[in-house]
């Protein structure tokens, strides 16, 4: 079984950023056997977010949440444009998440807008934070301004994106190792303190 | 089972008056609370040690000294000790002197410290945080340890043929707690050494207290100091009780919606859910901290933040007075169910029993008092 993760940051209810998150997790699931689809509305735990920056830990519903990207092997994304750049109550998802969670993760990039003046946030705003986050972007990114739904060309993006987020995740680099120590290795498998007094110096 | 009370030192304002206390005020009222503390029958009274505002918590060990000077039984301690800022050599010479002067009545936790900004201005830089600790603890245990060292290491000047006075009372060194609230090598460092683990436990989850704990308790038996459940554990609590628990409630909701740590984020209600945090009658409070077992294991210490989030002192104060009724049933209700071979908290009498007494570690050195030099110095000058 595959499992993707859908993050969108839409603010409406419906929202096209909604919209455009569901129909790239369809296109996926159809190129996909047996795919696992858990989709996080940000707007559901933007409370649990503003709190875990002041309190340094999550609610239980943002706990999930991390959880499950965290075990995913891939994610779709999808931010509405804000000020010419992702929401802030999108990359306050990105900035909680502990260091090294999405490394070698597949990521599919997407963005709606009101105008397509917005449509290179793609490549100036999300792909530079997926790649600092040693994310692996897929190299078709999906913009929608208001003007795109139901246009042909969003169908194709919207296809070819998914595919390449499938044949990504089948060659998935999430599992090999990164060299990184998480918390979760330390808590597991602790670093023996005579490896820390030597790193310190103190023999 | 040591049950007592912790402070940072935190200068706030009231939010419900919008005072806030000058140093003079904060400084005299944390010695009341400690002279309070051991009024109401508490065993352990800590305070924390910061080198900015709003803190007054600079010169621990002089608030110590002059604490003990006023109380006659209550243990003095501190939450934290910056081990990784605070020159290990004076913190041997600190502590070992007011070993003396409070007749070993005093224990230490380390911590590594808050802000990056205050490590520059002893010389450190935060990065370093981790190996600074681990070093500086170890260099710290050998100037108890023996009466003369040579040690040459990354974070300090080498030291030469150096005596840390005075040599800890009775030949045995303060017992030592490691605070940490999120790094798993602190808690490994103390069960490698087979010291105490004091986890702040306030503002955080139980899932997360547990792992900590659970970790340190493993490493423990893992580094050979016996049974994974005779480690020894401390933890943290914050209360604010009332008789009525409705009126704790509306007291204190002003305080914890501003509060340093947790105001402006989730609600007193979320809060007291999700963390230790206990607001409400003095029997709610009893019953939650008898909770903290479930997750943590019979401990040691248990240790309450009361004075902080702008609280004035009389607050504190009457705080102190209901902890002090639901103290016996506190003592009586960890006792239930406790297991023989569960260990107390060393303490100085304990420390000195194990080392099969007390024994003085004066060293005499042959010196001229004038200009401290050694005769033998003065035999090879001689000679040369």
């Amino acid at each position: 079984m595959t499992a993707i993760v859908v993050i969108s940051a839409g603010l409406g209810v419906p929202s096209s950023t909604r919209l455009l998150a569901d129909r790239l997790a369809a296109a996926t699931a159809a190129s996909v056997d047996d795919l696992e689809v858990v989709t996080v509305e940000l707007r559901e735990v933007a409370h649990e977010l503003t709190d875990h920056l002041l309190t340094g830990f999550p609610g239980q519903a943002l706990a999930a949440a991390i959880d499950a990207v965290r075990r995913a092997d891939g994610l779709i994304v999808v931010t509405p444009v804000f000020s010419a750049s992702y929401s802030g109550l999108f990359k306050t998802f990105f900035d909680v998440l502990e260091e090294g969670t999405l490394d070698g993760k597949p990521v599919l990039v997407a963005a709606t807008a009101g105008t397509a003046r917005h449509s290179l946030v793609i490549e100036h705003a999300l792909r530079p934070l997926f790649s600092y986050l040693h994310a692996v972007v897929v190299p078709t990114g999906v913009f929608a301004a208001t003007e795109d739904f139901g246009n042909r060309g969003l169908d194709a993006r919207i296809a070819r994106a998914a595919g390449e987020l499938s044949a990504l995740m089948g060659a998935s680099t999430s599992a090999a190792p990164t060299g990184r120590r998480t918390v979760g290795d330390e808590f597991a498998d602790p670093t023996p303190f005579e490896h820390l007094l030597q790193q310190a110096g103190a023999a | 089972m040591q049950i007592g009370i912790f402070t940072v030192g935190d200068v706030t304002t009231d939010p419900t008056t919008g005072r806030t206390p000058t140093e003079y005020e904060r400084i005299k009222a944390t010695v009341a609370i400690a002279r309070k503390a051991e009024e109401v029958g508490l065993d352990v009274f800590a305070t924390g040690e910061h080198h900015n505002p709003p803190f007054i918590a600079s010169n621990p060990t002089a608030t110590l000294a002059f604490i003990g000077a006023q109380t006659e039984r209550i243990i003095l301690s501190t939450a934290t000790t910056l081990i990784t800022t605070t020159d290990p050599v004076l913190i041997a010479e600190d502590y070992a002197k007011i070993q003396h002067l409070l007749d070993g009545r005093v224990d230490l936790m380390m911590g590594r410290g808050n802000t990056g900004p205050v490590y520059p201005w002893f010389g450190k830089d935060i990065r370093d945080g981790i190996p600074l600790a681990i070093e500086n603890y170890a260099l710290l245990r050998r100037l108890w340890q023996e009466d003369v060292v040579t040690w040459q290491g990354k974070h300090r000047t080498p030291l030469q043929g150096y005596t840390s006075t005075p040599r800890p009372l009775d030949g045995v060194a303060p017992f030592v707690w490691h605070g940490s609230i999120r790094s798993p090598e602190i808690a490994e460092q103390a069960a490698y050494y087979g010291d105490g683990f004091f986890h702040n436990h306030i503002f955080w989850p139980a899932s997360h207290t547990r792992q900590m704990v659970d970790l340190y308790r493993r490493r423990f038996e893992h580094h050979g100091h016996g049974p994974a459940d005779t480690a020894i554990v401390g933890l943290g609590g914050q209360f604010f009780m009332r008789r009525n628990s409705q009126d704790a409630v509306n007291e204190f909701r002003p305080y914890f919606d501003n509060a340093p740590v947790y105001g402006h984020g989730p609600s007193l209600e979320d809060f007291t859910h999700q963390t230790p945090l206990t607001v409400g009658s003095p029997q709610q409070v009893l019953e939650r901290t008898l909770g903290f077992r479930d997750y943590a294991g019979h401990y040691q210490r248990q240790l309450f933040l009361l004075d902080h989030a702008g609280l004035p002192l009389k607050t504190v104060l009457e705080q102190l007075d209901l902890l002090g009724e639901i103290l016996p049933d506190m003592r009586k209700g960890f006792a239930e169910g406790r297991p023989p071979h569960i260990p107390e908290a060393p303490t100085h009498a304990s420390l000195v029993a194990g080392a099969g007494g007390a024994k003085d570690a004066t060293v005499y050195a042959a010196a001229d008092d004038v200009t401290g030099h050694r005769a033998e110095e003065q035999v090879a000058q001689v000679r040369a």
